[in-house]
């Protein structure tokens, strides 16, 4: 494993606080009281079958599905009364929310990087081209582009305000192998060497393996378990993470109280 | 406010326009087109009206100011439109960007359409018919700040109607100003109505802009006073609508309606 290991002084600072957070819709709990922090320089996994809570949680953490109750705090601000100040250090990347695809890779970084007022703005879509393979496309219309190379576009808007927070929705899902790796090896150097940490969703176990420090369990809207993802599968009796994601989709109750 | 994150909005309107002709040729086509039918319309009735009473400043001028208002209307919605086309919902309202500065963005798109085509239709009338807003002396500038204030103001109303109601009910705006016009007196005296439809008329800022401009046309004066109350009544309605928009924002944030719009509602 070639993963970054957190170092103690950067324990001390949470980019994100949950706290109780829940989100009912009429007769149905989506989210059920849940708590987490994601650290500087950490990234955690949030993990649950389809349906558990994780879009609904990030959605919330985004700022565009409002809690039921709760409190969610980036870099310390309140989301609920400082919205503009704490989504001006979050950013995020999903397969179900491409760039616009009538504008080009160019045109979408400069007008997001002019909502989230980043510096010397031009100097900073040249690194992103850059660092993302990107340069040739430059001039594409996104919608134009590969499902792979927009997730590429997709990640490079995410990173375009250096965030303290990242938030990214099975970022790797349509990308070949060799693309993904190479995602996964820029996203551990962001959460090593940059201002913040990342949370992650994904249903690729392996994946979650290599690059997450911890992982949290979502399902029915609750955490049923958290824990480094390569030691949890042994505390819980499962040959590999993969099973024990597979017992807690099937059998949740039996880890409720755990 | 920041005024960077409006510009992004008004840019990203800048990018779309420049590289698609089927968003630049509506700035122009329409009110070119409905300034060169008025505008032989206006010249037919002067030939055999035979009263001498020249249709252009009215008639036309009429026509000009009505497509003025319906292209600030548009300039909005149409700048709207784009992020529901795009299904852009979840990246723009995820960032800091506020709703004031969005809507702001939104509100300087429709000034560069809108100026466009009110240059368009200015050459056209003008140089093809004959119309001069001269005519209307210094009152001009309240009536088009008149027009576009409630422009505006209607395409941020119409904006929240369809965030509220989803991306199919794009086709409610289409025909607002259409029936609009019959309640404003566009085209005639508030006078000519029957009572019950005067008193919505008089509820309507551009009813006193078309009844100022017929007076001004006949020789009279603009009321002074009425032309504040059409100014109240403009501002009133654009924050009216602002609450609105806000409204429809908010609930579209507690039913989690912005992040799956195409689901069109979740309530």
């Amino acid at each position: 494993m070639n993963q970054p290991r957190r170092s103690q002084t950067a324990l001390a600072a949470d980019v994100l606080a949950v706290t109780n957070l829940r989100k009912i819709y009429g007769p149905t709990v989506a989210v059920d009281g849940i708590s987490f922090r994601v650290r500087r320089n950490e990234i955690v996994g949030l993990l649950g079958p389809n349906g558990a809570g994780k879009t609904t949680t990030i959605n919330m953490i985004l700022g565009v599905l409002e809690p039921t109750a709760g409190s969610i705090l980036v870099q310390g601000v309140d989301l609920a009364t400082h919205r503009s100040q704490a989504l001006q250090c979050t950013n995020f990347a999903a397969v179900y929310a491409p760039v616009p695809g009538n504008l080009t890779v160019q045109q979408n970084l400069r007008i997001f990087g002019m909502i989230y007022a980043v510096k010397d703005l031009s100097q900073r879509i040249e690194a992103l081209l850059k660092e993302f393979d990107l340069e040739k496309f430059r001039h594409v219309k996104c919608g134009a582009l590969s499902s792979g190379e927009q997730t590429r576009v997709g990640l490079a808007k995410a990173m375009l305000n250096s965030p303290h927070l990242l938030l990214l929705d099975e970022p790797t899902a349509s990308l070949d192998p060799s693309v993904a790796r190479d995602i996964r090896d820029m996203i551990r150097h962001f959460a090593a060497q940059g201002p913040g940490g990342v949370l992650w969703t994904s249903h690729n176990m392996y994946e979650v393996e290599e690059v997450c420090d911890r992982v949290l369990f979502l399902s029915h809207g609750k955490i049923l378990l958290e824990g480094d993802p390569r030691a949890l599968p042994g505390e819980h009796g499962q040959p590999s993470l993969e099973e024990l994601f597979i017992a807690v989709a099937r059998e949740p109750l039996e880890f409720r109280q755990e | 406010m920041s005024p960077q994150r409006t510009a992004a909005i008004l840019l990203r309107q800048f990018y779309l326009i420049r590289g698609s002709v089927p968003r630049l040729v509506p700035l122009f086509a329409w009110v070119g087109v409905d300034m060169v039918l008025w505008g032989f319309i206006t010249r037919y009735l002067n030939s055999v009206s035979g009263s001498g009473f020249n249709f252009v400043p009215s008639l036309l001028g009429a026509v000009l100011l009505w497509d003025f208002f319906i292209r600030v209307m548009q300039g909005v919605t149409m700048a709207f439109f784009e992020d529901v086309w795009a299904r852009n919902f979840l990246n723009i309202f995820a960032t800091p960007l506020s709703i004031a500065e969005y809507l702001a963005g939104l509100v300087l798109s429709s000034i560069a359409t809108s100026s466009f085509g009110l240059v368009v239709m200015l050459l056209l009338a003008g140089g093809l018919f004959g119309l001069s807003f001269f005519v209307y002396g210094a009152m001009l500038a309240p009536f088009l700040l008149v027009l576009f204030l409630f422009g505006i103001a209607f395409g941020i109303m119409a904006s929240g109607m369809v965030l509220r109601l989803g991306p199919a009910s794009e086709w409610f705006v289409w025909p607002i100003p259409a029936i609009v016009s019959p309640f404003a007196g566009v085209f005639y005296p508030l006078s000519t109505l029957p009572r019950w439809m005067q008193a919505i008329g008089h509820l309507l800022p551009p009813a006193y802009v078309f009844e100022g401009m017929r007076r001004i046309i006949l020789g009279g004066a603009v009321s002074g006073r009425e032309l504040v109350l059409a100014g109240l009544l403009a501002m009133f309605y654009l924050l009216l609508a602002c609450w609105f928009f806000v409204r429809m924002y908010r609930h579209a944030v507690r039913t989690g309606l912005i992040a799956r719009y195409s689901a069109e509602t979740l309530s």
